[in-house]
């Protein structure tokens, strides 16, 4: 018995031992050779799913490498990279909302690319909202990936029903809300139709939809550096009113209050809503037959902006493929992933010289988002996504006071956006 | 004294030379216990370890960590959120385990007789805890949505509601609608648990009562509920430790709203190192957290004994 013990223990170790052996040794072995195909990890999130599939099939079909995609549900993508950070199990490369890159990058989950972007024949062409917030002193660490602008779209056809001019949207924030209580007035009686809908319990949706109109109105939502919030200043409570009254004629759809973000653009499509902020990635899933208005945002009397989010993609600090991501990456900004990828389904594209391509002059309104890159704005924050995407972040609570609760706690709740910006 | 040193003696003898049979069993021993050492010190020593040692860091996502302590700890008073989502832990805590005390052994006692058809019954109640707990606050959030939940029609359609109701619109309501998804998916387990401990009272202890002319509510409160005592303290200790740790029906199914009335303790050690990636935080409030875990459950096995 005894023996059979000590021989089961001996082979114990000695399996323990030759599996440490294997962890151990394997590192030189498993680097690839310089000719040998590489297939390199890549994650993204859901909100910009369809690009990213869209570049990675193009790009596995045409090239020795391979991309290996995996998408993540939005709400969950944060916490993604971060516990996959916190275990060095980050993929090769990786895309992330814009507004997040700054926060990435002071962690120093990016690989440096200042060299590598600076051997394109086209970098100075490159996205600059996205580029601006990919640098962290004077280090380059992103390239565009997908963008992704604010616009209001509008359904023709329950513009005509309703008796409204279908072939003009709305020019102002106030005319926007006037034509949302027209189609509500006149189409919502069945409780199918509404006039418009928003985000009212997303944090994420409240500013790509909101922030915009503070802008094309001349105001400001923050400090150039993020570190000091403005959100109780009269540009954004003007927006912030005229939101609110529609929500109190109910125009907006009873259930915007509640609405938490994953389904905030379902209602548009089925033809439920009037007018409404939509991301322009939406435009090419659209229903085909769906007579649909794109018009930039509007501050309360006029003027134009956009929310120019999207996201941008980077390589991962902790990657063992840097050169096969690299050549991914450089290729994903390239002019046929660009114009045959991108601009070929209506996305907008990531390099300005590219904007008036043979795809976009096909649609007039893939034409007026692509100008809308120049005009619009990408708020730079190092606590952004905490301040203001995270459900119990301080932003969340202030907004929705302000539009479905008491007003007059914005300055106070202001403070605290600003403490969480200021955030060490 | 004479006593005393023979007795010494004769101890020492015994341990200087134990049978050779028995070092082999004590080897034996040590052998059958060890794949269970190890998963314990690999899954639960280690881990803890390393979360105190987190706890005592500046703890950045990639990079060296940087001893702090105890920076970590000094800062939790000073969350925007720890107050309230303490508050409201251990307010879902005390109605939950009310409740699901109440609902499981009343299930309990319902089907704790050998009758035809019992079998459904048991299985029915105990159906809905083989539901993954995320699985069931998606199934409770797309049941109750407003939008396109089947809830509210049926409702209207029964004129029991004009309206559709904000089942998570509100704080009172999101509270009300969690508790609902914990008694549908908890019920049935602690109704089992429970129902071992009723079949485990004699028959005959019954028998004699109900001879000495005891009624019914008598019975209950004075033989079933005592006996019953050490299956619901296992009962009352899994309820309370699965409600101060609550995370997943939150997280899922309310998100902490509306406006941050839902926030459970967890959600802000999750807020913590996901969102703001301050792992070093969020691990001082596990600690904290376990603290007072430990400290509660000790208590509630000492009352309860």
């Amino acid at each position: 018995m005894r023996r059979r013990l000590a021989g089961i223990s001996l082979f114990g170790v000695l399996a323990l031992t030759a599996a440490a052996c294997g962890n151990g040794g394997g590192g030189g072995g498993g680097t690839p050779s310089s000719d040998a195909p590489v297939t390199i990890t890549m994650w993204t999130r859901a909100a910009t799913q369809a690009q990213s599939e869209r570049l990675v099939k193009a790009y596995n079909s045409t090239h020795k490498n391979q991309v290996k995609l995996t998408v993540i549900p939005t709400d969950n993508y944060q916490p993604r990279i971060a516990a996959a950070a916190g275990a060095r199990q980050l993929p090769d490369v990786f895309a992330a909302d814009v507004i997040f890159v700054p926060n990435y990058t002071s962690q120093g989950l990016f690989l440096d690319i200042t060299d590598k972007i600076a051997a394109l024949p086209y970098k100075d062409k490159l996205a600059p909202s996205h580029m601006k917030l990919g640098t962290l002193e004077g280090r380059q660490y992103t390239l565009p990936h997908t963008l992704d602008l604010s616009v209001w779209f509008w359904n023709k056809d329950l513009y005509e029903k309703a008796g409204l001019d279908p072939e003009q949207g709305p020019k102002s924030l106030k005319e926007f809300a006037q034509h949302a209580t027209t189609i509500q007035d006149k189409l919502g009686e069945d409780g199918k139709v509404h006039g418009t809908f928003f985000g009212g319990n997303c944090g994420g949706c409240y500013v790509f939809t909101f922030w915009p109109s503070v802008w094309a109105a001349g105001g400001q939502v923050m400090n150039p550096e993020g570190t000091t919030s403005l959100n109780d200043q009269p540009a954004m409570t003007e927006v912030f009113k005229i939101w609110r009254e529609l929500y109190e004629k109910k125009a907006t759809g009873p259930t915007a209050k509640e609405e938490q973000g994953p389904t905030w653009t379902g209602f548009f499509p089925k033809g439920e809503i009037g007018v409404m902020p939509m991301p322009s990635t939406t435009l090419g899933l659209m229903p085909k037959d769906m007579k649909i208005g794109v018009t930039p945002i509007a501050g309360p009397d006029g003027g134009e902006s956009t929310f120019v989010g999207g996201d941008s993609v980077g390589i991962a600090a902790t990657t063992r493929n840097a050169e096969a991501a690299w050549e991914f990456l450089s290729w994903t900004v390239s002019d046929e992933a660009q114009v045959e990828v991108m601009a070929r389904n209506k996305d907008v594209v990531a390099r300005t010289d590219l904007a008036g391509n043979k795809y976009s002059s096909e649609d007039p309104r893939v034409v007026l988002i692509n100008s809308l890159v120049a005009k619009g704005q990408t708020p730079f924050a190092l606590r952004f996504g905490q301040t203001y995407n995270d459900p119990q972040g301080p932003w969340l609570r202030l907004a929705r006071e302000a539009v479905f609760g008491d007003a007059a706690k914005v300055a106070q709740l202001n403070a605290d956006v600003t403490k969480s910006l200021q955030q060490q | 004294m004479t006593l005393t040193a023979t007795r010494s003696s004769r101890g020492r003898a015994a341990h200087a030379a134990p049978p050779a049979r028995w070092r082999g069993r004590k080897v034996q021993g040590w052998l059958y216990a060890a794949p269970t050492a190890v998963i314990v010190g690999v899954l639960f020593v280690a881990p803890l370890v390393l979360v105190v040692w987190m706890s005592l860091n500046r703890w950045p996502l990639l990079g060296q960590a940087t001893f702090n302590a105890p920076a970590n700890y000094l800062k939790i008073t000073g969350n925007p959120l720890f107050v309230d989502a303490v508050l409201f832990t251990l307010k879902y805590t005390a109605i939950t385990t009310v409740l699901l005390s109440g609902v499981a052994l009343g299930l309990a006692l319902l089907v704790q007789e050998r009758r035809p058809g019992i079998a459904f019954f048991r299985t029915a109640f105990f159906l809905p805890g083989a539901v993954g707990f995320a699985a069931a606050g998606l199934l409770f959030y797309g049941m109750l949505n407003n939008d396109f939940g089947p809830i509210d029609p049926m409702l209207q359609a029964l004129g029991i509601t004009s309206e559709p109701v904000k089942w998570i619109g509100t704080p009172n309501m999101a509270l009300f609608s969690t508790i609902t998804l914990v008694l549908w998916r908890f019920a049935g387990f602690n109704m089992l648990i429970l129902l071992t401990g009723l079949q485990a009272i004699p028959t005959e202890v019954y028998e004699a009562a109900r001879s000495d002319g005891a009624g019914r509510w008598q019975i209950f409160t004075k033989i079933t509920l005592p006996l019953l005592r050490p299956t619901l303290a296992l009962m009352l200790i899994l309820s309370v430790t699965g409600s101060l740790l609550a995370f997943d029906q939150f997280f899922v199914f309310t998100n902490g709203g509306p406006d941050n009335s839902t926030v459970s303790m967890v959600m802000v050690v999750y807020r913590d190192a996901f969102f703001r990636f301050d792992l070093g935080g969020a691990a001082a409030l596990s600690v904290v957290l376990l603290v007072a875990l430990v400290g509660l459950n000790s208590l509630m096995m000492r009352r309860l004994r």
